[in-house]
């Protein structure tokens, strides 16, 4: 009977498939609800057309996401509201500096949103080379920038951090999800120093493989 | 030319993931300016990020949160223009001069009058207060054939060669090398050029010297 179905996804927006397989299930779907280069074209719009439509999509889909990050590193629910404002504002405020060729949305406000931590809670900046820098300075892996922009280094990097084995993925969590730097980690899991190290450098050596990015 | 010697993906993915504190971040930044294996690095950690965040379960935020997001939009000025709005990644950043971009706005102008003597043959110029996660950031400017107390770490600790060379008992560290220590390292090093070497030496913690004489050292480096 049902010619279309609606899927309701993880962040909140509606969508309708109108291919007339009724959806399995009305829990969000494990997949991104947005694709990537949509979420990517939103923050173009925003610096060339002040497009308020796309950042209210942008809103919707990465708010939640920044204030769930934020909670799950310790910031109390109130601060981490605002902070998750405070980070799209400065998405929008900053979206004439994104490069979609560079980074995914989703990296590119992760970045927004762990500096905005760092300074609220911390007090401290984290120093970085500047966009402008890297800008004269081609790292001359060839074939990046499509990678970036067609949404493959992504892909590579889920199914890569999907198939982690569970201690290295764990040291990968507590290293974003904890604020806890390798030593600290060791110490939380009654671990050497060295095996985390190792497991952490295990880890990325996949990931690097995973997205090509192993060879010297 | 791309330096030899790296952090550790243990420390960048710290540095990517927002763990690291400050001075430690400064340096690991410093040596992406002059490094792009580790650029690449910390661009996949960042992506690294971006997949995290991506796969977390949403937390809804307030009704008018958006609302209120566009009102703050709305009551602000034109948006800052291009390069504006980088916190202290912009500006004189971009052109370091002698230094490293990220670690210009930390030397700050006329560093050369601002070298004080530390100990013989090492003179120093802090760059940071101690952080409220008691790390330290200095430059060291160490004379030829120079060794440095002996130490131990209690914590982490990296050391970026800005000009010149040492040697420790791990290597020689040219500029853009980084090396890096930890609880299970104690290292030498000693200026082994004809030049002075100036290095930024970051630790996210004080420095304990571990023997006799280091300790009589130790009130004098103030770390
Ligand atoms: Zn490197």
């Amino acid at each position: 009977m049902n010619v279309f179905s609606v899927i309701r996804c993880g962040c909140g927006c509606v969508s309708v498939d109108m291919t007339g397989t009724p959806a399995h299930s009305l829990e969000p779907p494990p997949a991104p609800p947005s694709p990537a280069s949509e979420l990517s074209a939103a923050i173009v719009a925003i610096a060339r057309q002040n497009d308020r439509a796309a950042f209210a999509r942008l809103f919707g889909h990465f708010a939640p996401r920044v204030k769930s990050y934020l909670m799950r590193l310790g910031v109390p629910p109130a601060q981490a509201e605002d902070l998750a404002q405070d980070t799209m504002l400065a998405v929008w405020n900053k979206a004439a500096l994104y490069d979609p060729q560079r980074a995914e949305a989703a990296t590119w406000v992760f970045t927004i949103a762990r500096n905005l931590r760092i300074d609220a809670l911390r007090r401290e900046r984290h120093p970085e080379v500047s966009d402008e820098v890297l800008a004269d300075t081609p790292d001359g892996a060839p074939g990046a920038d499509t990678l970036v922009a067609d949404g493959r280094r992504e892909r590579a990097l889920r199914a890569a951090l999907a198939t982690l084995p569970a201690d290295q993925a764990e040291v990968v969590r507590l290293s974003f999800f904890a604020d806890l730097a390798h030593p600290a980690i060791a110490e939380r899991l009654r671990l050497p120093l060295g095996t985390v190290k190792s497991r952490l450098r295990l880890a990325m050596g996949k990931i690097r493989k995973a997205l090509g990015d192993d060879e010297p | 030319m791309t330096p030899k010697h790296h952090p550790s993906d243990a420390m960048l993915v710290a540095y990517g993931a927002g763990s690291l504190g400050e001075a430690l971040s400064l340096a690991v930044a410093a040596h992406l300016a002059l490094c792009p294996v580790c650029r690449r690095a910390v661009a996949d950690i960042d992506a690294l990020g971006g997949v995290l965040l991506d796969e977390l379960p949403p937390r809804p935020l307030e009704d008018d949160a958006l609302a209120r997001t566009l009102a703050r939009i709305d009551a602000a000025p034109d948006r800052p223009a291009h390069g504006h709005n980088h916190g202290h990644t912009d500006g004189h950043a971009t052109c370091g001069g002698p230094w490293p971009a990220p670690l210009a706005p930390y030397v700050g102008p006329a560093a050369e009058t601002r070298w004080q003597r530390l100990a013989p043959g090492v003179r120093r110029i802090s760059l940071l207060p101690r952080s409220r996660h008691g790390g330290t950031a200095q430059l060291l400017r160490i004379a030829p054939g120079t060794t440095l107390p002996h130490h131990g770490h209690g914590s982490l600790e990296l050391t970026l060669v800005l000009s010149g060379s040492f040697a420790d008992e791990f290597g020689r560290y040219a500029p853009g090398d980084i090396a890096e220590a930890d609880a299970a390292t104690r290292h030498q090093p000693i200026a082994d050029t004809d030049q002075d070497c100036v290095c930024l030496i970051a630790t996210d913690a004080p420095l304990r010297f571990t023997s006799l004489v280091s300790r009589l050292f130790q009130p004098l480096f103030g770390m």
